[in-house]
């Protein structure tokens, strides 16, 4: 019982900080275009204005 | 092109067809201010998909004077750009330099998806919440008891607080709404069961109780919602696929003033007196008469007729028209609402359509579930207190009946269906607008075609070029490339089959031909009158179709050239495919009895209809609807457009007028006629399975009510039988995937004189 005192919060916290963290995701846009990212990461970044 | 094989995924052919260079005032009015000087434009560029068209674009707009950013967006192969300045920066010189194709995207339907955000949020959360407390209700399960059983018990009803306010506040507004219109939908039950289920565990909650079903509730929520999102994301794809190709209403015309100045006016503006400026290669943005200038218009987008016309000074000119080759001058004589393309779109409106009677197949199984499953909740509740007395245990035993019977599976058994058969359909090029279009699709037994532009490609086709001679034809290719006449364009398509000959000084007559001076000679490709004016009567008698059109040596005519709407790919195989399921094939055009008698021959078509307007394809449709069929309306133009809405379903290619794509169900993009057999193919399995899954839904309930009634349902049974019934409804759903085409079956076409006697009083 003692041990539950800690470890839900524990897991819980973890949970919500995943779900924070897509939601944050989606709100920034990084959800706009999937296609998009996927190839982006083949562009050299010295070729950017 | 900067990359690899274009269009590989989605080949977007039509978007090659005819777009004329827009004029900086018409890409202004399309942009949005986004405050100071700054102004965004969207750009839809269809041909996009790699590393390196987006690096190409990105840094050549960069590069540009006056362009703040530019960033491609390729899911939806879309660009924005954002720009400052008074003058706007040539994008389109620019991307077409590299090699890509773009089009003016629309300001107003660049709207965020905040609806698809929600979704996602929601179910975001749900997830959370279930696979939460679906651990601590394991727990449970395992042997937890006591005061631990307590604290988990509170736990997840606090995680099902938000789960429920958020993800289930969609479910509960759909369901508001429906009951105060007197109507019953899916979200009706799955409102009642999950705050039941909640409201119940809460209460064996704070009594200390064994049994708690917030996972039942939240689990419930989050695999609905699911289905949901697919749903949304299946019809906003289309959407946007279709919003994506080029315009062809204009959005503005040059207005020449009476002190000589210029402007560039909305169409929204223009007043009957107005003199307008059309240059060619622009549509014809209001009904107006001719005061100066000759031209060839292309009608067929609004009459169906497939060979331009000539008009010269004084001529009648409808909106839609797109202005083939020389500038004309007109006096506005209607404003845009009165113009012969608000006409059409008011015609639609009044076209009762057999979708606005339509209800879907889950409403209607929802409609008698939903009372069936209260009612024999109610009973439980009354039996077990009549029994027992204990009113604890009948509310208990009530409530795990209607969990049981939630509708999960009946709710996934439609969208998923539909989600795999639209995907599919997606692959193949044609894009389903919602899903009831497949439902109504499936049921169909007539498809009616319009002619031009739908089974043909409203694209003359040279016919008799093997009998011209090599060296003649290799001339007035050369010539023919200079103009964008679609005879010229179909007579320089030849050009690449023999030697490429340089023609000297080229200049077109607009609304006659074009003319060439080389080594001293004079040659004329163009009307026979005008053309071969030394020759009284032409060598060559007249070839069938398209008729007159020659070229001419210093006045003698040397070659005459014959033309004919070239069909559209497959057409013949996709008549006979249709056929072959059962379908009559009909087809109403605007064009002359003896154009549609020469194609409804080739194609194999034995009921046609010549010389329609508009209004009468719409009597037409009615017509048949009237003597009991379902229609299947398959056109592309203006003329069209009303047609498409009183069918019972419509699809139109993506080369449509834009009302005609926007009043569609479905939108083919690839060239071939295949997509209809397609589509009605795909329809119909989607159909069976969508009655198969909801078979399985039903008689897994038949199966578990006993249970729950006789109160043997605990909140471990109902988990495992809510999920297993969710996951027999997808894997059938994935079927469709797999599903090998099946031989059609053929029947005879019906005879269709008593159709014919109700159209034609």
């Amino acid at each position: 019982m003692t041990t539950l005192v800690y470890l839900i919060p524990v897991a819980l916290f973890l949970g919500a900080l995943g779900l924070s963290g897509f939601l944050w995701a989606l709100r920034s846009g990084q959800y706009e275009d999937l296609d998009g990212a996927a190839e982006r990461i083949l562009i050299e970044p010295d070729n950017r204005p | 092109m900067s990359c690899c094989a274009p269009g590989a995924e989605m080949a977007l052919e039509v978007a090659a067809a005819a777009s004329a260079p827009l004029s900086s005032e018409e890409i202004k009015l399309a942009s949005r201010s986004l405050g100071g000087d700054m102004r965004q434009t969207d750009l839809s560029v269809p041909t996009v998909h790699c590393a390196a068209c987006i690096q190409a674009i990105e840094a050549a707009l960069g590069r540009v004077e006056n362009i703040e950013s530019a960033r491609v967006n390729l899911s939806t192969k879309r660009v924005s750009v954002r720009w400052h300045g008074d003058s706007v920066p040539p994008f389109f010189a620019v991307l077409g330099r590299l090699g890509y194709q773009a089009h003016l995207f629309d300001p107003e339907i660049h709207e965020k998806d905040r609806t698809l955000s929600e979704l996602i949020r929601a179910v975001a959360v749900a997830g959370f919440a279930a696979g939460n407390i679906m651990l601590l209700s394991v727990s449970v399960w395992s042997g937890a008891e006591g005061a631990t059983r307590d604290l988990f018990h509170w736990l997840s009803a606090l995680i099902a607080i938000p789960a429920l306010a958020f993800a289930g506040g969609i479910f509960f507004r759909s369901a508001a709404n429906a009951l105060r219109h007197g109507r019953m939908n899916m979200d009706v039950p799955i409102a009642v069961g999950v705050s039941l289920a909640y409201a119940m565990s809460l209460y064996e909650t704070i009594n200390h109780g064994e049994h708690a079903y917030f996972d039942a509730s939240v689990s419930l929520l989050f695999f609905l919602l699911i289905g949901r999102t697919l749903d949304h994301v299946m019809r906003e794809r289309a959407r946007t696929a279709v919003n994506g190709l080029s315009r062809l209403a204009s959005r503005g015309s040059l207005v020449l003033r009476d002190d000589g100045t210029r402007e560039y006016l909305p169409v929204a503006e223009l007043v009957p007196g107005l003199r307008l400026l059309v240059v060619a290669g622009e549509r014809i943005p209001v009904d107006g008469d001719i005061v100066s200038g000759n031209s060839d218009l292309d009608c067929s987008i609004v009459s169906g007729e497939s060979a331009p016309k000539a008009v010269g000074a004084g001529a009648h000119v409808q909106a839609g028209t797109l202005n083939l080759t020389g500038p004309l001058t007109m006096l506005a004589t209607a404003a845009a609402k009165d113009s012969f393309l608000a006409e059409m779109v008011r015609l639609m409106e009044a076209a009762e359509g057999g979708r606005s009677r339509y209800r879907r197949i889950a409403d209607r199984v929802s409609a008698l579930y939903a009372p069936v499953v209260h009612l024999a909740a109610f009973a439980t509740f009354l039996g077990w207190m009549a029994a027992s007395g204990d009113w604890h245990r009948a509310i208990t035993i009530a409530i795990a009946v209607l969990i049981i019977t939630c509708p999960c599976a009946l709710g996934l058994a439609v969208p998923i269906v539909q989600v795999v058969a639209a995907r599919r359909l997606f692959e193949a090029g044609v894009m389903v607008k919602e899903g009831s279009a497949m439902e109504r699709l499936a049921a169909i037994d007539t498809a009616v075609f319009d002619k031009t532009g739908t089974l043909t490609l409203g694209r003359p086709k040279l016919v008799n070029a093997s009998s011209i001679d090599p060296t003649m034809l290799a001339i007035a290719a050369g010539m023919a490339a200079h103009s964008r006449h679609p005879f010229s364009r179909a007579i320089a398509s030849y050009a690449g089959y023999s030697s490429q000959s340089s023609v000297g000084s080229v200049t077109e007559h607009p609304g006659f031909g074009i003319e060439a001076i080389t080594g001293g000679s004079t040659w004329r490709l163009g009307r026979r009158g005008w053309a071969g004016w030394k020759a009284r009567t032409g060598g060559e008698g007249k070839l069938g179709g398209y008729d007159g059109t020659v070229l001419s040596k210093n006045g003698n005519i040397v070659a005459c050239f014959a033309f004919e709407d070239s069909l559209r790919q497959d057409a013949k195989a996709a008549v006979r495919q249709l056929k072959d399921t059962g379908l009559s094939v009909d087809m109403l055009s605007g064009d002359t009895a003896n154009a549609c008698g020469e194609v409804a021959k080739s194609l194999g078509i034995e009921s046609f209809v010549p010389a329609l307007l508009p209004s009468g394809k719409v009597e037409w449709i009615e017509a048949l609807t009237r003597a009991g069929h379902k229609v299947l309306m398959v056109g592309d133009g203006l003329n069209d457009t009303p047609a498409l809405r009183a069918a019972h379903v419509s699809m139109a290619p993506a080369t449509a007028a834009d009302i005609g794509r926007q009043a569609a169900d479905f939108v083919f993009l690839r060239e071939s006629l295949l997509a209809v057999p397609l589509a009605v193919d795909v329809s119909r399995k989607a159909g069976r399975l969508i009655r198969q899954n909801i078979a399985v839904a039903i008689a897994y309930n038949a199966l578990a009510v006993p249970i729950a009634v006789l109160g043997h349902v605990t909140p471990l049974i109902a988990a495992i039988a809510m999920s297993a019934s969710s996951l027999i409804v997808i894997a059938n759903a994935m079927r469709l995937q797999g599903m090998a085409k099946a031989a059609p079956e053929g029947a005879p076409a019906r005879c269709r004189s008593d159709v014919l006697d109700a159209a034609r009083p």
